[in-house]
């Protein structure tokens, strides 16, 4: 058996703690502290496949190789940004970029922001804004998770977006993630904090990229990130949350995206994994306060090795909430999938609605999907339901198609796309909707390689 | 040359035999039909012959324009000229009529060496198509046969077959469902896509749509054989005095 992966960061951590700690935010260090007391304490580990909640996904073996951390916060490569071209560009002219784990915004996003709107470094913030960072960071993610623990440990900066009393923000802000320029193996702790106070109205898009350089052996160097993304709304507050995943087999992704919901807040999030290696999304939903409106959707496109696995938790804490899921997956070649959800509703939470629905295809023999909907109800007065359905591609579709001149790989190609319609009809926002089609569509019609558009274009 | 040789031609699904050995010829500028008590293998013939992958073929050869059939994939079938209209068109959420189709015609230009048609052009084209069969053109903006009604799903079948200009057709119960005035519009449509050079095979249990469609030959296909080949008068000949007496003949040959 693999030995405990964390104890190579938190020898890091004894070894570094100075480092770490010099120049980050007192709101991180003092995080820093427990989460090191936690990771060190007796029994804790990363989850291994096959315990409760990890079918497929191993956290242990994803965090296991020798990673560096950048603790010298080296700025990257600086043609990285500018060497990959994103495959969901111009969807807003406030884009801002994070190679590895460090945050540079584009040209108009640092020129000028509307008013009320803060879209800046963790480190600037806790200058600029200390109380918020004093107020909401790390006190929506769950400490005792240990990935969590682990980016609270290590993690030097982030990016927050804050977005005052009453501001709506018309355009989206676009981020763009990208893994790249080492030839060594690199851990990239990444940390989104988000605030929107009452009445605030914003869309975020996140597109998470790797551009995998060649190591010595000429393999892709191994590369991962441990994100944390601390989404807290408001009274009112309308937030969007767009979240797409275009890696590569290398690169191997843990995030945790925990949002605490104010009465009447609605958040719409979703999140697809179109190519990666093994990837785990936490998602983590609070409805604290009456009328709160929570959406999630999320698709998976795995082929090849790749794990794919969404865990989704959404507490009703308020009465008069609704949630609603939908999470589709099409899993190929020898691809292992996962989904687990539970809808939690609290005493006292009456009149909450709440929906979860999973639908999968293995499109072939060697594909696996596990799926685990659940529901607690402590609270009487509720509507809720939930349902999971795994099949495979409709053979008398496919033979209508073939019948008609289409080839069977551009039938199946095209069956695979119609599957993840709904979902793709869920993104509110237009050109990502549109994008995300071409995705889609080009992600089931190329398993071998990654789409032209969005192939990294790093320079020798 | 005749433009569909079938010989001895014998198919199953599950290791049951359903067809025992059909012979079928088939000259171009021809209307065939075939029909046949329920459970005759009409559904099975038109399945094997478009390469429904659920059928095995255990023996005999079928040939379209000289070109071995049974060696094509369902699609390069279609893309040699062979069209089959589905007794239960499939319903296929998500993909557009028009992304359907779109893709149809520009995998037969492909495969005949040519570019994909020109946006404009092809819009052109499924206007005059579907006027045809006086298809509703909002059809085409929703997703293929989801929602449609009987008749428009039967209509949308001739409409396909009009846009991909088979050789051959082959109309697998295509009255089934259908009302007087569908029943009009679709033999209509499969009248006007009538050409010299093509050829129609019409499977039917009655003979209320060879009223619309006239078959210069009539075939009548019992217990997975062609058992009786005659013209026209024998759709009226059945129509009046039902299969019985076939069967008796048949099974009274078989002994």
């Amino acid at each position: 058996m693999q030995s405990n992966s964390l104890k190579q960061y938190t020898d890091l951590y004894e070894q570094h703690g100075h480092d770490l700690r010099e120049g980050s935010p007192e709101a991180m260090n003092r995080l820093r502290r427990h989460a090191h007391e936690f990771l060190t304490g007796a029994g804790t580990s990363l989850p291994r496949r096959g315990q409760d909640g990890y079918a497929h996904t191993d956290l242990n073996a994803m965090f296991a190789p020798d990673y560096g951390v950048n603790i010298g916060r080296l700025a990257f490569r600086a043609d990285l940004p500018s060497a990959f071209r994103c495959g969901v560009p111009n969807v807003s002219s406030l884009m801002g970029v994070v190679a590895n784990d460090i945050f540079g915004p584009g040209e108009a996003m640092a020129k000028r922001l509307p008013e009320g709107v803060t879209v800046t470094t963790l480190r600037r913030a806790a200058l600029t804004m200390p109380e918020v960072l004093e107020q909401y960071y790390g006190t929506v993610a769950p400490a005792d998770n240990p990935a969590v623990a682990l980016n609270n440990m290590l993690a030097q900066d982030g990016v927050l977006v804050h977005i005052a009393r009453g501001v709506r923000l018309p355009q989206p802000v676009q981020l763009i993630e990208i893994l790249g320029g080492v030839t060594s193996p690199l851990l990239a702790l990444r940390r989104l904090l988000v605030v929107l106070e009452a009445g605030a109205e914003c869309r975020l898009l996140v597109c998470d990229h790797s551009a995998p350089a060649d190591d010595v052996d000429g393999h892709p160097v191994r590369m991962a990130s441990d994100t944390v993304v601390e989404i807290d709304l408001g009274p009112g507050a309308h937030f969007e949350y767009y979240d797409m995943q275009e890696s590569a087999a290398a690169t191997d992704r843990y995030a945790c995206i925990a949002v605490r919901q104010s009465a009447d807040s609605s958040f719409r999030s979703n999140i697809t994994t179109l190519r990666c290696g093994q990837t785990r999304n936490d998602i983590i939903v609070s409805l604290d306060g009456e009328g709160a409106d929570c959406r999630l959707s999320g698709m998976a496109t795995a082929g090849g090795m790749q794990v794919v696995d969404n865990s989704t938790l959404v507490v009703h804490n308020a009465p008069h909430c609704h949630s609603d899921q939908l999470f589709k997956y099409v899993a190929d070649d020898e691809a292992r999938c996962a989904f687990e959800g539970l809808i939690k509703v609290q005493p006292g939470a009456h009149h909450t609605e709440a929906y979860q629905n999973n639908r999968n295809i293995l499109a072939s023999k060697g594909a696996r999907m596990h799926t685990r909907p659940q529901l607690e109800i402590y609270c009487d007065d509720v509507k809720a339901n939930h349902g999971a359905a795994t099949g495979q591609l409709d053979e008398e579709a496919l033979f209508y198609m073939r019948t008609r001149g289409i080839p069977v790989d551009e039938a199946r190609t095209m069956l695979m796309q119609a599957f993840m319609v709904d979902v793709i009809d869920s993104i509110t926002l237009l050109p990502l909707r549109e994008r995300m089609r071409q995705l889609v569509s080009r992600r089931f019609g190329s398993p071998g390689d990654m789409c032209a558009a969005c192939s990294p274009e790093v320079e020798p | 040359m005749s433009l569909l040789e079938v010989r001895n031609l014998h198919a199953g699904i599950d290791g049951k035999e359903i067809l025992k050995g059909i012979d079928l010829t088939v000259e171009p500028g021809t209307v065939h039909a075939i029909m046949g008590p329920n459970g005759s293998g009409k559904s099975t013939l038109s399945g094997v012959l478009a390469g429904d992958p659920r059928f095995n073929v255990t023996a005999g050869t079928a040939t379209l324009d000289g070109k071995d059939l049974l060696a094509l994939s369902p699609e390069d079938r279609s893309h040699e000229g062979l069209f089959l209209s589905f007794q239960y068109p499939v319903e296929i959420p998500g993909v557009s009529m028009t992304n359907f189709m779109r893709a149809a015609v520009n995998a037969k230009r492909e495969y005949l060496g040519e570019k994909p048609m020109p946006a404009a052009e092809f819009l052109k084209l499924m206007r005059q198509k579907r006027a045809i069969v006086e298809l509703d053109s909002k059809l085409a903006s929703r997703s293929v046969n989801e929602g449609f009604s009987g008749g428009e799903k039967k209509r949308n079948e001739i409409f396909q077959m009009a846009v991909l200009e088979p050789k051959l057709s082959i109309l697998d119960e295509t009255d089934s469902g259908l009302d007087i005035d569908a029943l009009r519009i679709v033999a209509n449509g499969v009248n006007a896509l009538r050409t010299p050079q093509n050829a129609t095979i019409v499977i039917t249990h009655y003979q209320r749509l060879l009223d619309y469609i006239k078959p210069d030959v009539v075939h009548i296909l019992y217990n997975g054989r062609i058992v009786y080949t005659g013209g026209p008068e024998l759709a009226l000949e059945l129509e009046e005095k039902g299969y019985d007496w076939i069967k008796q003949q048949a099974d009274a040959a078989q002994k």
